[in-house]
């Protein structure tokens, strides 16, 4: 079976090849599903196959970009990507992460900031779950309202609707766009990318985990554009990302391309479901994946207060995470395939 | 938008990424890895003969690599998924 375990040049070890494609698979259906890179999803799985951490980060970067730029491609040509307000909250997004990155190095300086971002980390996710939650609920509750009423149900109605008084701010310049649908001051997505920019670089994370529900819920996007315009983001990023790694000797680049064969159909997977699912199916399964990563965070922040559990908290966050993958990607590719069943059924119907 | 404008715009994003990205902190620590290319041969032994000679030219060639490897594979997927039948151009559902 030696055929099966790959020699990475310059990790120097032998990795089961076959685990990364898997791999990017399941982070490729995710991430083009959501658009976020996932490298809370990545970095445990390379740690199980055996990959040296001091590579992980940048390979998982190097493949991201790439698999991103597919996922970007796809949703661009369905008209999921607002280039003029990714391009808008690139600016917002790169001093936010500035600042919030300088700051955390500022408070590493006074003390273990460690455990105090961790915990910032879990009231984030706990936030975002809530609002994706509750604005499913709100959204269910007019449905209901409406049902009860007589009236028809609207169905471009939403639960949550934040971004409706934001949009009242009338700063000039005001800008419209146009695939986003919202015409708004162009002082919003500067602050909200500013924010989850800032939120990004204290908690050293990508930032797709939120800047995704910042677009819907704040700046008013369509979940589809939020997915598509944040992919855009993540492209840009990680190509400099993977730049900046790869310069430092952090890329093992034959695992990247591994990882972006099975990355590049799990995109495309992950791109076109969204297809066939709809906004609010998007936002719950969102809602869960964050679920998800609030219980790995959770698990890791246990053994600072009981270090004999580190081992099992370990093993339950990568058990967890991998599963969450596995459980999310194997849905989502089934929902793209029977979307795809009945478009060809349909086709072939009207010849 | 003219050529010249749409590409001093990327040129100007690379830039402030850049810094985004060296202000994440990298966890590039002063620690010297040397790829061992005894055990290698072929292109992967030139490959880490690259990394070993010159972390730019490496980094170059991984930053061209990875988008052309990228639409490679996307235009493939793209191909097969055509072939299916599958409508990639367009989206019915435009709720929100």
């Amino acid at each position: 079976m030696d055929w099966l375990y790959v020699l990475m040049p310059i990790a120097g070890v032998k990795i089961f090849w076959p685990g990364l494609i898997i791999l990017g698979v399941g982070v490729g259906v995710i991430g083009g599903f959501f658009g976020m890179g996932g490298a809370w999803m990545v970095t445990p799985g390379l740690n199980i196959l055996g990959f040296p951490m001091a590579f992980a980060i940048g390979t998982d970067i190097a493949h991201m970009a790439g698999k991103s730029l597919i996922s970007t491609m796809r949703h661009g040509k369905f008209g999921n990507v607002d280039y003029k307000l990714g391009m808008i909250m690139l600016v917002g997004t790169v001093v936010g992460f500035e600042i919030g990155a300088q700051m955390i190095m500022w408070l590493e300086r006074i003390g273990q900031v460690g455990p105090v971002v961790r915990w910032m980390y879990l009231v984030l996710l706990a936030l975002i779950a809530w609002m994706v939650f509750a604005d499913v609920a709100k959204k269910r509750r007019k449905e209901r309202e409406a049902i009860a009423a007589g009236k028809e149900v609207d169905k471009l109605a939403t639960g949550i609707e934040w971004h409706k008084t934001f949009h009242k701010i009338k700063i000039p310049p005001m800008i419209h766009f146009e695939a986003a649908g919202i015409t708004c001051s162009a002082w919003l997505p500067i602050a909200v990318s500013f924010f989850t920019g800032w939120l990004a670089g204290i908690l050293g994370i990508g930032g797709g985990l939120i800047r995704m529900p910042a677009l819907i819920y704040l700046v008013g996007c369509p979940t589809h554009v939020a997915v598509g315009t944040d992919l855009f983001e993540v492209m840009i990023s990680g190509l400099y990302g993977a730049a900046s790694y790869t310069y430092k000797g952090r890329t093992e680049l034959v695992a990247a391309i591994i990882m972006l064969v099975g990355a590049a159909m799990g995109a495309q997977v992950g791109s076109v479901a969204t297809k066939y699912i709809k906004g609010y199916g998007i936002r719950i399964a969102f809602g869960l994946a964050v679920i998800g990563c609030f219980i790995s965070v959770l698990l890791k922040l246990i053994p600072n207060y009981a270090p004999g559990l580190y081992t099992i908290c370990d093993v339950i966050a990568t058990v967890l995470i991998l599963g969450l993958v596995a459980a999310m990607s194997v849905y989502i590719t089934v929902k793209m395939v029977q979307g795809a069943a009945k478009e060809v059924a349909m086709k072939k119907g009207k010849v | 938008m003219p050529v010249v404008k749409r590409l001093a715009l990327i040129l100007a994003t690379l830039c402030l990424t850049a810094q985004a990205a060296l202000a994440a902190g990298g966890g590039g620590q002063l620690i010297v890895i040397v790829a061992d290319s005894r055990k290698l041969t072929g292109v992967m032994a030139w490959w880490a003969n690259l990394y070993n000679e010159s972390h730019l030219y490496f980094t170059i060639l991984t930053v061209v690599l990875i988008p052309v490897i990228g639409v490679i594979f996307g235009v493939v997927a793209d191909f097969i998924m055509h072939f299916v039948g599958i409508d990639l151009k367009s989206r019915d559902l435009a709720e929100h």
